[in-house]
């Protein structure tokens, strides 16, 4: 691996019970990429997603990490359970929680890691919710406060689940706005699995189309003559 | 004065402090069971360990030896049904599991002994039926509940606030689902047969609902679920010695008072 990949999948085949919902799959995530995950229903988008998260191992082939990713270091803002919208945590104990996975056997959170927990609430625009309760706080600064959890996570690569689902239009602008800041100035790279089609193509860099029998992985502007993306193009008109 | 006379008796020494130990451990697994949608869990294990206590009596074991077993079982089973998403149902597959439970404990009693007033004591509970032993094991599954929230609180919370999550950062999700399963079934177990096999889950359910009401972070709603139980059932206890009434019915009826006046609390702070 070399020294800026954080992800690389070789030759990846990834399914369950012996039946592979997708194969061939070469694919690298190097750090500051910004990457979107498109395709139609059913066609493996969630298969690869914990592929990556390495929640299920290939099949075939291989997915290798950087060292930093290993032990769980991943910035995952996962889709949002029905449970979750309710929940009784305030903002600030939701994204401490993102450091479990660095406490290693110890029990209770370090002082840098409270303060880190403040800076990545800053960065976030959502200060001043800190101690706001979770279910009170509209869809956008939810996902906010999921963000900044994933950043205590995960310093280098965040990995989104259709996290403009349920958002309305202008909280989903104002959170590409924010992916787009984390990934320009944090130089954090991005892996978004998303059906906003449009927006993603007006903030990503490459794409990754899985289609049920073909797929495309390139950059926007290829992505755009090549079959898979003619095929959006001629839907806008 | 009526304080005192009371806790003269032994019995109601053992049952007092018998029941603030399983009402506390009721209470704080409570927290994560409602908020992760699994309360109907605790309905099923306590008509489940109905069932156990039937069959044990009719087989002439000591109760408790034959029901833990089969309640930690029972609780693998219910906890893996609400996670499968069968296509059953998981609310219809614990009602089923619950239903059969019962059925199967009323059938084995008639068939045997016949329907006593033990049958009645275990629907719905008596203050009679704490023994030492049952004092000490109390003790030590509280001590067990108290030693995972103190020490695994963090964790606790990211498993019952977002499990997928807590999967991806490499947490063991399966392991601490099946801790809290375990202690449920045992604190379901030792309560039972005071609080009645009807009534118990109440216990597990109630406190949390009421901390919810009242609580804005996940600290506050814990520290306050147990607090709430506690209290609950010493004021339960104390109505039901005075009045001569049911335990376990005093309790629920308690825990059913605060938490209507939690959710005027919060209907009041929503408006001012």
């Amino acid at each position: 691996m070399e020294k800026n990949e954080l992800l690389v999948c070789r030759n990846t085949a990834l399914g369950y019970e012996g039946r592979a919902v997708l194969s061939g799959l070469n694919l690298t995530v190097s750090a500051g990429d910004y990457l979107c995950v498109v395709g139609d229903n059913g066609s493996g988008k969630s298969t690869l997603m914990k592929g990556l998260l390495g929640l299920l191992s290939p099949m075939a082939g291989s997915i290798d990490r950087a060292a930093e990713l290993k032990n769980g270091a991943v910035g995952y803002l996962p889709q949002q359970t029905r449970a979750q919208r309710d929940f009784p945590a305030t903002v600030y104990e939701v994204v401490l929680s993102g450091f479990l996975n660095q406490k290693g056997f110890g029990f209770f959170y370090t002082a840098a890691q409270k303060t880190a927990a403040i800076q990545a609430i800053g960065k976030l625009g959502i200060l001043e919710l800190k101690d706001r309760c979770y279910r009170d706080l509209s869809g956008g600064q939810q996902q906010r406060a999921l963000l900044a959890r994933a950043l205590c996570a995960a310093g280098r690569l965040l990995i989104l689940d259709e996290p403009v689902t349920g958002l309305d239009p202008a909280a989903a602008q104002d959170l590409y706005k924010t992916l787009r800041y984390l990934n320009e100035k944090e130089g954090m790279a991005v892996v978004m699995v998303t059906h906003d089609l449009r927006s993603a193509l007006e903030n990503a860099r490459t794409v990754l189309h899985i289609g049920r029998n073909s797929w495309f992985y390139g950059t926007v502007e290829e992505y755009l003559r090549s079959p898979e993306g003619c095929r959006f193009r001629k839907g806008e008109q | 004065m009526e304080l005192m006379e009371m806790l003269s008796w032994p019995f109601m020494r053992r049952a007092l402090v018998a029941g603030i130990l399983v009402s506390l451990c009721a209470a704080l697994l409570g927290v994560p069971l409602v908020l992760k949608r699994y309360s109907m869990i605790g309905d099923g294990l306590s008509h489940v360990s109905f069932g156990a206590l039937a069959v044990a009596v009719a087989l002439g074991v000591t109760p408790l030896y034959f029901s833990i077993p089969v309640v930690i079982l029972s609780a693998f089973f219910l906890l893996r049904l609400a996670n499968s998403g069968s296509h059953m149902g998981s609310d219809a597959a614990i009602a089923v599991v619950s239903a059969s439970a019962l059925a199967i404990g009323i059938m084995v009693i008639s068939l045997t002994t016949g329907m006593t007033t033990d049958v009645d004591n275990y629907m719905f509970g008596s203050v009679l039926a704490m023994t030492e032993t049952d004092v000490l094991l109390a003790a030590a599954v509280c001590a067990a509940v108290l030693a995972l929230f103190v020490l695994f609180y963090h964790r606790l919370f990211a498993i019952t606030f977002d499990e997928n999550f807590a999967r991806a950062t490499g947490m063991r999700v399966e392991l601490y689902n099946t801790l809290l399963s375990i202690l449920t079934a045992l604190t379901i177990v030792l309560g039972m047969r005071m609080m009645g096999a009807m009534l118990i889950s109440s216990l597990v359910i109630f406190p949390a609902l009421t901390a919810m009401r009242l609580f804005r972070s996940f600290r506050g709603v814990v520290l306050c679920a147990g607090t709430t139980a506690v209290l609950c059932f010493c004021m339960g206890l104390t109505v039901s010695y005075v009045k001569s009434t049911p335990v376990g019915a005093t309790v629920v009826t308690a825990n059913l008072l605060v938490f209507l006046s939690a959710c005027a609390v919060e209907r009041l702070r929503k408006r001012g």
